[in-house]
């Protein structure tokens, strides 16, 4: 019999068995007899007047079952749909569209290429209107409101601190700094797209929706509080999140496309396929980050920091989809205090409309933790740089101490656990820091660029609290129902969603911790409404902290029964009985011990009188606080004085996220988000021409990193487990996304920092390099 | 038009439409569905397959174009129920999260070790810098083909 392996080991991934031998099952691979393909008709304009759609051609083309528009959904209430945060997105514009790629009609066919004939063949006269494409412009009084059912630009003002004490502190400090920082709109471009298959059966009044969604059951709630009034309640919605070929926080939203797809499928009654592109992908899906950053900071002339300020412009394009917990528009931007110990701060962050796609969302982190973390690592160095100090040893000046933990910091949040100066020694040990700094020097001299870069972040992850943490109104817990076989095999149900980071190994591997049952002989499923508990899905780095959570949890709950059933079975007393990995054993004599497999088959074949047959727990977890992983990145890079290409030659990421279950898992989890950190530190970034046309719709001009660019990270860890964890895990998914690209960035300022260069914003590219290389007289 | 194409030692016959992609052919009419689409403008290399050996990206090929010829996709690796020295080292290595890449970079690396059985990691990097992996970083997928070369030349030797 396989071995119950559990924390601390790298067991190899049971799911990859079906991915390498292609037998995953993806959105794309999942098919029905009768199937029709829907696609999508979208603006060519970003903000205009629908004058006509004409939809004669299309209908005429063979292989078009049907054309929806705009004024086709009206009568059922379903031109709109209500977003995650309390805003209203079209589905279908009646009269203007606010985007350019804007879904404006869809086109029902029986073959992917028929539906693409007819998106051709539809013909939409427009009126062009001048889209407002700059958030600070928008907020300007004169500038018209773009959005017909609202009274301003300005969507939401929020605001935590102490404005009156931060403004005296600036006020009055021995130095200040200020930075504007502008961290641009990227795209999570998951290698898989979008899509849905809707599959309507109209005898028993019931929807299956086979959708790329992080949240199946949140969604399913949605969709029933959407068409409720048509009739669909939730008991007659199954959502079927299957196999996802990464998320990363652009599958949590709605998009058009499925609620199309849904609608597609009721009217024809046949199945609908609806699987985006990649250009629509780019260019419709919704997008992350677009904050324009003001930062300020306060200190003694010794380097103590006193006072933080930020104020941030958010660009949300035309409706505000992001997925933040209801009380937060702005995410966690509040953890904009970072990894030190200062009591004066304050932030605050209007959001805006614009013409472009609606958004807000993450790019692999955990809501808005990456935008504050660039902004606080970035001014950090700037501070540093002001100070004429080492930032390191700025860092460390400033650094919350491991004996302040649980610590509150100014913006009222409690972290839980922490040892910031051991993550950033072990950096600098490994990299070398001194003779880096000694080498810089000496590079300089000879006139050469090179830079060393440093990030000691801290996130916010695994929302949440319940008291704090909703979406919609609902909870932000999370579940696990787990039942052990007659046999002692298990299958366990989780309310989250694996898009890639292992769920069905690491989930079996904290039951094989727990209750000594080997991982060959748990089986998890997840994303399927009708038999997983209730959920709130996989995004910011929740999934540990939560599911992992309510998993142990459930574990010891059968611990628990199956405690009294081995004391019937051994004629023991509970509290004589010893628990070891898998068996309870009588105190003293280890040879009466049964095994949870005996104890399980006596669970249905000879549980003691009065008691209820069966081996099984369920936990809704509610988590007491986030957790705080953190960590200290150090970049080294050489700039090439002839292109501006920006080198990175070493970048050293220890990482800290608590208890470790499958350490090759975890590395893996922190090379990707490496890579995704580096991404928009160096190349990515969504482009628009002067009248909103998105430019960046291919990955030929929106520029992924591949295996050339993406340089050998070197990794390691620390270990701080979370006090209010139960096995004291923190969640990794997203920690070095967050972490990276302040690093890197810090790395080419400090390249060009003796030239006066204080600030370059994301993405750092050779034109821009260039630019200040021959601004400064050092181009080659 | 009619087309015959051989895929993992099987023919498939179909009447098609001219502008039918080589990967719909695979997915839909052969019902292979392993081999994935990622983009539409050849960049990503999800699609990638071997015709006749050579690495193609099948979203760029027409399938009247693979007409008579043989073509290998992920679910033609594992032989008689045994992974295949690279399948092996992406599971050993943890060279896949969500899998959407991975039967492209398997078969672009089948292909490359073919030409090199003994790469060094910068002509790994090169060798596979047409297949786009948003998950892993690719430090473990680079491992994954070195596994395989060891395992290749293994059992060459022995
Ligand atoms: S699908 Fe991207 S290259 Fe073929
Ligand atoms: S494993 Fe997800 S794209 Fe490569």
């Amino acid at each position: 019999m396989a071995e119950a392996l559990g924390f601390g080991h790298s067991v190899k991934r049971k799911e990859d068995a079906r991915f390498l031998r292609g037998r995953g099952n993806y959105i794309e691979d999942i098919k029905f007899p009768g199937m029709l393909w829907l696609d999508i008709v979208r603006s060519p304009f970003a903000h205009a007047k629908i004058k006509s759609i004409n939809k004669e051609k299309a209908l005429a083309t063979p292989g078009v079952a049907a054309v929806i528009t705009g004024a086709d959904l009206v009568p059922y209430k379903l031109a709109w749909m209500p977003t995650l945060m309390s805003d209203q997105q079209m589905v279908l514009p009646v009269d203007t569209v606010m985007y350019y790629a804007q879904e404006v009609a869809a086109v029902i066919a029986t073959s992917r290429y028929a539906a693409a004939d007819g998106v051709a063949a539809v013909d939409v006269d427009y009126e062009p209107l001048t889209p407002v494409l700059n958030p600070h412009k928008a907020l300007e009084p004169d500038t018209p409101v773009i959005r017909a059912d609202k009274q301003s630009n300005r969507i939401w003002h929020w605001e935590v601190g102490n404005r009156a004490a931060v403004d005296d502190e600036l006020a009055n400090a021995d130095v200040v700094v200020a930075e504007d920082i502008y961290i641009p709109r990227i795209h999570v471009a998951s290698m898989e797209t979008c899509g849905c298959v809707a599959k309507w059966d109209s005898v028993e009044g019931h929807l299956t929706l086979y959708m790329t969604t992080q949240a199946p059951h949140a969604i399913r709630t949605v969709v029933a509080l959407v068409t409720g009034h048509l009739g669909l309640m939730e008991h007659k919605i199954r959502v079927i999140s299957p196999d996802i070929g990464g998320g990363f926080g652009g599958k949590v939203p709605v998009y058009p496309g499925y609620v199309l797809a849904t609608a597609a499928s009721v009217l024809t009654g046949a199945p609908v396929k609806w699987i985006e592109d990649r250009t629509e992908n780019l260019q419709a899906d919704s997008f992350a980050r677009d904050y324009h950053i003001h930062g300020e900071l306060a200190a003694t002339k010794e380097g103590k920091i006193t006072a933080m300020k930020m104020g941030v412009v958010a660009d949300h394009g035309a409706f505000d989809s992001a997925a933040n917990p209801s009380k937060f528009p702005a995410g966690l931007f509040s953890i904009a205090t970072g990894s030190y110990d200062f009591q004066k701060a304050f932030a605050e962050v209007d959001g805006v409309y614009t013409n472009k796609p609606p958004g807000g969302i993450a790019y692999r982190c955990s809501f808005r933790v990456t935008e504050a973390v660039h902004a606080i690592e970035r001014m950090v160095d700037v501070l540093a740089q002001k100070l004429e100090m080492d930032p390191a040893d700025l860092r460390e000046k400033n650094f919350i101490q491991p004996e302040q933990f649980p610590y509150k910091s100014a913006t009222g949040w409690e972290y839980d656990s922490g040892n910031y100066p051991a993550a950033l020694e072990k950096a600098k040990s490994i990299i070398g820091y001194d003779a880096l700094r000694q080498e810089q020097k000496e590079k300089r001299a000879k006139g050469e660029l090179m830079g060393i870069g440093i990030s000691t972040f801290t996130e916010i992850v695994g929302a949440g609290p319940s008291h704090t943490f909703d979406i919609l109104g609902i909870k932000m817990f999370d579940s696990a129902e787990i039942r052990i076989h007659p046999t002692g095999k298990v299958i366990a149900r989780l309310g989250t969603k694996s898009q890639g980071q292992g769920h069905e190994t690491t989930y079996a591997q904290i039951i094989a911790e727990e209750l000594g049952i080997p991982e060959d002989d748990v089986a998890v499923e997840e994303g399927d409404t009708d038999t997983a508990p209730y959920g709130l899905g996989t995004y910011a780095s929740r999934s540990t902290p939560t599911s992992g959570a309510a998993t142990a949890v459930a574990c010891r709950k059968i611990k628990d029964k199956a405690r009294k059933i081995a004391a019937y079975l051994l004629e023991a007393r509970e509290d004589d009985l010893e628990w070891e990995k898998g068996k309870f054993f009588v105190k003293g004599a280890p040879d009466r011990a049964k095994t949870i497999q005996e104890i399980a088959f006596a669970a249905y074949t000879n549980h003691p009188q009065g008691m209820e047959a069966g081996l099984e727990a369920v936990d809704y977890y509610d988590p007491p606080n986030l957790t705080f992983p953190f960590g200290a990145y150090i970049c080294v890079v050489d700039i090439d004085r002839g292109t501006g290409q920006v080198k990175i030659r070493r970048f050293v990421a220890v990482d800290d996220c608590g208890t470790i279950i499958n350490p090759q898992i975890v590395d893996g989890q922190i090379a990707g988000g490496l890579t995704m950190g580096m991404a928009p530190a160096l190349l990515e970034e969504i482009v628009y021409d002067e009248n909103g046309v998105n430019l960046t719709g291919s990955f030929s001009d929106y520029l992924l990193p591949t295996s050339v660019e993406t340089p050998k990270w070197e990794m390691d860890k620390t270990v701080t487990p979370s006090p209010h964890h139960p096995f004291g895990a923190k969640g990794v998914g997203e920690s070095a996304t967050v972490g990276a690209p302040p690093a890197i960035a810090n790395a080419v300022v400090d390249a060009l920092a003796h030239l006066g260069v204080t600030n370059i914003d994301i993405p750092i590219t050779p034109p821009k390099v260039w630019a200040i290389l021959k601004e400064k007289g050092v181009a080659l | 038009m009619n087309v015959t194409i051989n895929i993992n030692g099987k023919e498939y016959s179909d009447d098609v439409e001219p502008r039918l992609l080589l990967v719909h052919f695979i997915r839909e009419n052969a019902n292979l569905t392993g081999t994935h689409v990622g983009c539409d403008t050849t960049s990503c290399g999800a699609c990638t397959v071997l015709v006749d050996g050579v690495p193609m990206k099948s979203c760029t090929m027409f399938a009247v174009q693979a007409n008579g010829k043989s073509i290998t996709t992920v679910e033609g690796l594992a032989q008689n129920g045994k992974l295949a020295p690279i399948q092996e080292g992406f599971h050993e290595k943890h060279g896949l999260q969500c899998g959407f890449c991975t039967p492209g970079m398997m078969l672009t690396s089948v292909a490359f070790l073919k030409k090199n059985p003994h790469p060094s990691e910068e002509e790994i990097r090169w060798a596979i810098s047409g297949n786009l992996c948003r998950c892993t970083g690719y430090v473990n997928i680079v491992e994954a083909v070195q596994y395989a070369a060891e395992k290749m030349a293994e059992a060459q030797n022995g």
